[in-house]
């Protein structure tokens, strides 16, 4: 009953989190690019899309979500779910303003 | 029962909740982050223009130059993880360091940055920021506040990490029982996401 509160070791390897790297310094690089293109005010929702999948890749392979148990997974969902209401709340005020 | 066995039975640990008291951590912090970034939002909505004269004097090289280091000191992080749980103390403890260096490097490009800044005028309350218009004035409060926040953040989590280093040298973090340098890794790549949403929304306004 001990032994499963210590955790086992997943050993995903060292690889795969040099194919993260390289593709959050790619979009990294995307996002700077991307910047200087106008695309009016759908530029704020690309910087932010691309943030968000940068965010996706840190959660769930440097943060080993992936791993965890699932109720780790639905308390991130939930917190991140609160704080999108927070927003879209905020705005549906803010843009009749 | 032998001494192995005992050992293996009578642990006081409990990895799932130390991990999990950690991401009950990192949600208080996306309370505190999460009402700046509400703030700056709704500041940005009813001043877009000035948002955007301010943030053409940012410096975009400096950066980007630190959203690379941040996030290969992510790298490290997660790597050091790993070599401690493949039983590679020399390793990991040399990537913890990496790890440290990287975050004393973005604090460097930070007081250059921030020097530079300052030299132009543009502090909190300086004669030449204030006569400004007030969207300008409030993208350098934002500025100052939730940067200068997330530079805090950073010199805590170098804090930390030196308390990782010292635990894997007198061998308390080992390759059985690395939970604390797990919960230092999660502190440290929410530092890391902090600055993938500041990166844009300070840097690359268009």
């Amino acid at each position: 009953m001990e032994e499963n509160k210590v955790q086992h070791v997943h050993t995903p390897g060292y690889g795969i989190y040099f194919y993260v790297w390289l593709a959050l310094i790619t979009l990294t690089a995307l996002t700077a690019t991307v910047a200087g293109v106008n695309f009016g005010k759908l530029s704020i929702v690309v910087a932010l899309i691309i943030a968000a999948v940068k965010s996706y890749l840190v959660l769930t392979e440097f943060m080993h979500l992936k791993f965890e148990m699932r109720a780790f997974r639905i308390f991130v969902i939930v917190a991140i779910l609160f704080f999108t209401i927070l927003i879209v709340l905020l705005f549906s005020d803010y843009s009749f303003y | 029962m032998s001494a192995e066995n005992q050992a293996s039975v009578h642990v006081h640990r409990d990895d799932v909740a130390t991990k999990m008291g950690m991401w009950f951590f990192l949600f208080s912090e996306l309370l505190l982050f999460g009402g700046l970034f509400l703030m700056y939002s709704v500041y940005r909505y009813t001043h877009q223009h000035d948002f955007h004269i301010a943030a053409e004097g940012m410096n975009i090289f400096l950066g980007t130059a630190n959203t690379i280091i941040l996030l290969t000191s992510s790298l490290t992080m997660a790597l050091a993880i790993t070599a401690m749980q493949k039983g590679k103390k020399i390793l990991s403890l040399s990537l913890q360091i990496i790890t440290f260096l990287f975050g004393l490097a973005f604090l460097v490009n930070k007081f250059f940055e921030w020097s530079a800044e300052f030299r132009e005028g543009n502090y909190p309350g300086s004669p030449i920021l204030t006569a400004k218009p007030s969207g300008q004035i409030l993208y350098y409060g934002l500025y100052y506040t939730m940067v200068g926040l997330h530079g805090v953040h950073v010199i805590a989590g170098m804090t930390v990490i030196a308390f990782m280093i010292r635990f894997t040298i007198k061998g308390i973090i080992t390759k059985d029982n690395y939970v604390k340098l797990e919960a230092a890794g999660l502190y440290w790549h929410l530092v890391d996401i902090i600055w993938i949403f500041l990166f844009p929304l300070f840097y690359l306004i268009t």
